[in-house]
């Protein structure tokens, strides 16, 4: 662990996407970098979305189809003029299928720092009961 | 005849290769061209990447830095260049998780942008919201575009 940490980090291009649905609103979008990790009880996706506010963020579950999205407004005043632009900014989207029953009353989300973290429970399984074969 | 064909075939020959030529060298500039469309999103710079815009009065830098707080960023001026430091964290989760995808990255970065004017080193201001830092950095007088009016003798 103590080896990634010092690691240098890499600049990398945000991944663009193209939605097979045409949009209303031109402009780019993004599929934002996730960490999916799954425990015994949840499933917890960390989203990096920067420049997405808390009410901007979509996110919709819908047969099994997680569906994340998120609207960027432009950071510049349209005053200012460009030197360097090494980023675009955009939308972000992105679906998973979840192959696991959420319970979708649980679902928990949370933005900080431009990172989302949703918290998605598993829905309790029935306890596994033993059925006896009674000899005839 | 012979003659003939002895005299013109070099010659065709040889506007034959410039033409190659040319046609090769429009080749490359249109390769070029593709290869800079490639090219003008760096696919490996250094880390953040950024945005420096302008107006009359500021120099603005933007990086998209998820995750990060305001006060693990080291920043500073000298001169007319700016330098941004810091390090990305990313918590390590109960021992009981298992990832599927592991996308984010967590590590150290340091980057230096040098801006094409003069700024005020004292009034620069740094502030970090949803990920985004911005740095705004006044002109120096010195680098802010005067508005000269044209006088009309009458």
């Amino acid at each position: 662990m103590s080896n990634s940490e010092t690691k240098t980090l890499q600049a990398k291009v945000k991944r663009q996407v193209s939605t097979s649905a045409e949009q209303t609103r031109p402009g780019p979008t993004f599929t934002p970098a996730v960490d999916i990790f799954e425990t015994e009880t949840e499933i917890t996706l960390l989203a990096d979305m920067p420049g997405v506010k808390a009410k901007d963020i979509d996110i919709d579950l819908h047969e099994n189809v997680l569906s994340l999205a998120g609207e960027v407004k432009s950071p510049e005043a349209s005053n200012e003029k460009d030197i360097l632009r090494e980023y675009q900014t955009g939308k972000y989207f992105r679906q998973f299928t979840l192959s696991e029953a959420i319970d979708q009353s649980k679902i928990n989300a949370e933005l900080k720092d431009g990172v989302l973290r949703l918290s998605l429970p598993k829905v309790e399984k029935a306890t596994p009961r033993k059925i006896m074969v009674k000899a005839g | 005849m012979i003659a003939r064909r002895m005299f013109s075939w070099p010659t065709w020959d040889w506007r034959g290769a410039e033409e190659l030529d040319r046609m090769r060298r429009q080749l490359d500039r249109l390769f070029g061209d593709l290869m800079g469309d490639f090219s003008r999103e760096p696919t490996a710079g250094v880390f953040p990447l950024i945005n420096v815009t302008e107006d009359n009065d500021n120099y603005y830098v933007r990086a998209e830095l998820p995750g990060i707080k305001a006060d693990e960023l080291d920043i500073s001026v000298t001169g007319n260049s700016l330098a941004i430091s810091g390090e990305r964290k990313i918590l390590s989760e109960s021992e009981s998780a298992h990832y599927h995808r592991r996308e984010r990255e967590a590590g150290s970065f340091s980057r230096m942008v040098s801006l094409p004017g003069q700024i005020d080193s004292a009034k620069v201001e740094a502030s970090c919201a949803d990920g985004i830092l911005t740095v705004v950095l006044p002109k120096a007088e010195s680098a802010k575009p005067r508005q000269i009016s044209v006088k009309t003798t009458s």
